[in-house]
């Protein structure tokens, strides 16, 4: 039978020369990944289930990035119960603040993940290493501690939804406004329990930087994983950087996935997701005059140095507007530094901006950019439920980060071109 | 069937796509001690909700219910707070898994997810996953085989122990 490129992932995880969706598999976990608020947690599961040793030190990542740095004293507790652990069990990828990001950006670019492999992360938007040739999944606490104590997890097969991109993306669209057309068409359990596939020319011709911003939102439309084919820009991307041996498996040319959606998208616009769902998109063009009062540029989402590029092409010799705060947080360490050797945190610091260490901070509403209720905020982030960036009565609408740039400079949700003519 | 063998509860309805984001929201997830989460659960969706909810009560939405965040302190809360079990049209696959793994008993049933509302009495036997409305018996979709042996052992705690002390998973 001809498989689908999830089923060869899956297949490879679990031993088996193929599997079927539908199928229940217990499968080798590649790498299982944790964050300061979900491991408390899995650690004292993993006590429970008697197991005193992680399976493999050099497999199980832990990345305090949600509350960090220490937010308060009941945040540094848990970072201090995750390094305790850390230091306890001899974790390899145990990054301390300072030399942190946000995991789903950290992971890719310290090479600890890449093609072929299984990763389990207790944290929803793990699928981000999808975009890279792997099999990645957000699971819970007890599920990560089962994972950390065993290396193994069971997973059942999913189905597959394939997404083709035609044509080439206008000028101002990039990987943010495919994700969030597409789940404005599905909905977001469009994909429910379903792997999304995504290929075509669009994909083709993103960088890998727009392809994990895609692989990223894929839970956003209920997706267990959001996968891509290797290509030469997946192998440039993890030659020099990945630890391991890339496993590239492509989709076989005859598999039927479940269903085929397939846009021409070199006419989209810039997308934006109104409040409170991230499928409550619509064109830039068709906003409207929303003022808003806040702007985040960052997240696992767009907060890499193509999307701080995109946004610094938009401000630069520009101001942000004088009733709007813009904060810009550069997604790792080593995105933080290349933003300041070339030159691109002076643009946002000189445009008026906030620019902060690396953390998840405002896009889960925790610290650093926290909304008052009524207050609105343009953000690059994945989520704009209710509460999400703060206060229930505030609104978040998503975009990608030249519109979030634009939006800063202008004081309302504005298309790129509105800025830059 | 015995009435006995019956759970009676009453009904928090919802509608679709509740997130864990409101089940419990991040700020509170500086903790997962269940006494504290369960005093905010549900509170940016119905604050009403941790003021007037009952042990034993069950909640009941519509589609994609427990969608977006992976926090386990979601299931967490809600079976701190006394929740029986939550049905709903449809679970989001983090949120399903999750709730299996921490025992907090979830039920896929559409007919009766849309036809009961805020107060209304049910009865659930978990045990053969029947529901009762209004006199009206619905069946809940069955868990597969898989999820049974998780379930019976107790949860994944208690499946892995089983599993440590038989010499490693099968
Ligand atoms: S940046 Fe936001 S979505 Fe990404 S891991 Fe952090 S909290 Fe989650």
């Amino acid at each position: 039978m001809e498989k689908n490129l999830a089923e060869k992932l899956l297949a490879r995880a679990a031993g088996k020369s193929e599997v079927e969706p539908g199928e229940f598999i217990w499968a080798q976990v590649d790498v299982a990944l944790a964050n300061d608020v979900t491991a408390p947690l899995a650690i004292a599961e993993l006590e429970r289930m008697g197991a005193t040793q992680v399976f493999d030190p050099d497999r199980v990542v832990l990345v305090p990035d949600h509350f960090m740095p220490n937010k308060d004293l009941a945040a540094a507790a848990q970072a201090k119960t995750m390094r305790e652990f850390a230091i306890k069990q001899g974790i390899t990828h145990y990054y301390e603040v300072g030399r942190m990001g946000i995991a789903h950006a950290l992971l890719p670019e310290q090479g600890v993940v890449g093609p072929g492999q299984l990763v389990v992360g207790a944290d929803s938007h793990t699928c981000t290493y999808g975009a890279l040739g792997a099999f990645a999944t957000g699971v819970g606490s007890t599920d990560l501690a089962a994972a950390m104590a065993t290396g193994r997890i069971w997973l059942r097969v999913p189905h597959t939804d394939r997404f083709v991109y035609r044509g080439r993306l206008p000028r101002w669209v990039g990987g943010k406004d495919l994700i969030l057309y597409t789940i404005g068409q599905i909905g977001t359990d469009g994909a429910r329990y379903r792997a999304m596939e995504f290929t075509g020319e669009a994909i083709s011709a993103l960088s890998m930087e727009g392809r994990m911003t895609m692989s990223n939102m894929a839970v956003e439309a209920g997706a267990k994983a959001g996968v891509m084919a290797v290509d030469h820009v997946t192998l440039a991307y993890t030659r020099g950087r990945f630890r391991g041996e890339p496993v590239v498996l492509q989709p076989d040319p005859g598999a039927v996935p479940a269903r085929v959606y397939e846009w021409d998208v070199s006419r989209l616009q810039p997308q934006v997701a109104f409040p409170h769902s991230p499928a409550n998109t619509r064109p830039v063009g068709e906003a409207g005059r929303v003022f808003i009062d806040q702007v985040v540029i960052g997240s696992c989402t767009n907060g890499r140095l193509e999307d701080l590029r995109a946004a610094a092409a938009v401000l630069r010799g520009r101001t942000v507007h004088p009733y709007v705060r813009l904060l810009v947080i550069p997604a790792t360490q080593r995105i933080y530094l290349e933003a300041v050797r070339t030159g691109l945190v002076e643009i946002f610091v000189e445009a008026g901006g906030a620019v902060s260490t690396p953390t998840c901070g405002p896009c889960l509403g925790a610290h650093t950019g926290v909304l008052a209720a009524g207050e609105k905020a343009v953000a690059t982030t994945n989520r704009n439920f209710v509460g999400r960036m703060g206060h229930p009565q505030s609104e978040v609408y998503l975009a990608g980060p030249a519109v979030a740039a634009a939006s800063a400079v202008l004081g309302r949700i504005a298309h790129p071109e509105e800025v830059c003519s | 069937m015995t009435a006995a063998a019956f759970h009676l509860g009453r009904v928090w309805k919802y509608g679709a796509h509740v997130d864990t984001d409101v089940i419990i929201p991040a700020r509170y997830l500086t903790t997962h001690d269940p006494e504290v989460l369960r005093l905010h659960c549900l509170e940016d969706l119905d604050p009403s909700f941790k003021e007037g909810v009952r042990p034993g009560d069950i909640l009941v939405a519509l589609e994609n219910f427990g969608c977006g965040s992976s926090r386990e302190h979601a299931p967490l809360a809600l079976k701190a707070a006394g929740v029986y079990c939550v049905v709903a049209v449809s679970f989001a696959r983090i949120f399903f898994r999750n709730s299996i793994n921490i025992g907090l008993p979830v039920l896929e049933c559409p007919q009766l997810a849309r036809a009961v509302a805020t107060g209304d009495e049910l009865q659930v036997d978990m045990t053969r996953g029947e529901l009762v409305h209004q006199g009206r018996i619905y069946s809940a979709q069955a868990y597969p085989e898989f999820m049974r042996e998780i379930i019976a052992a107790g949860g994944l705690v208690p499946y892995v122990q089983q599993q440590l002390a038989g010499g490693g998973l099968k």
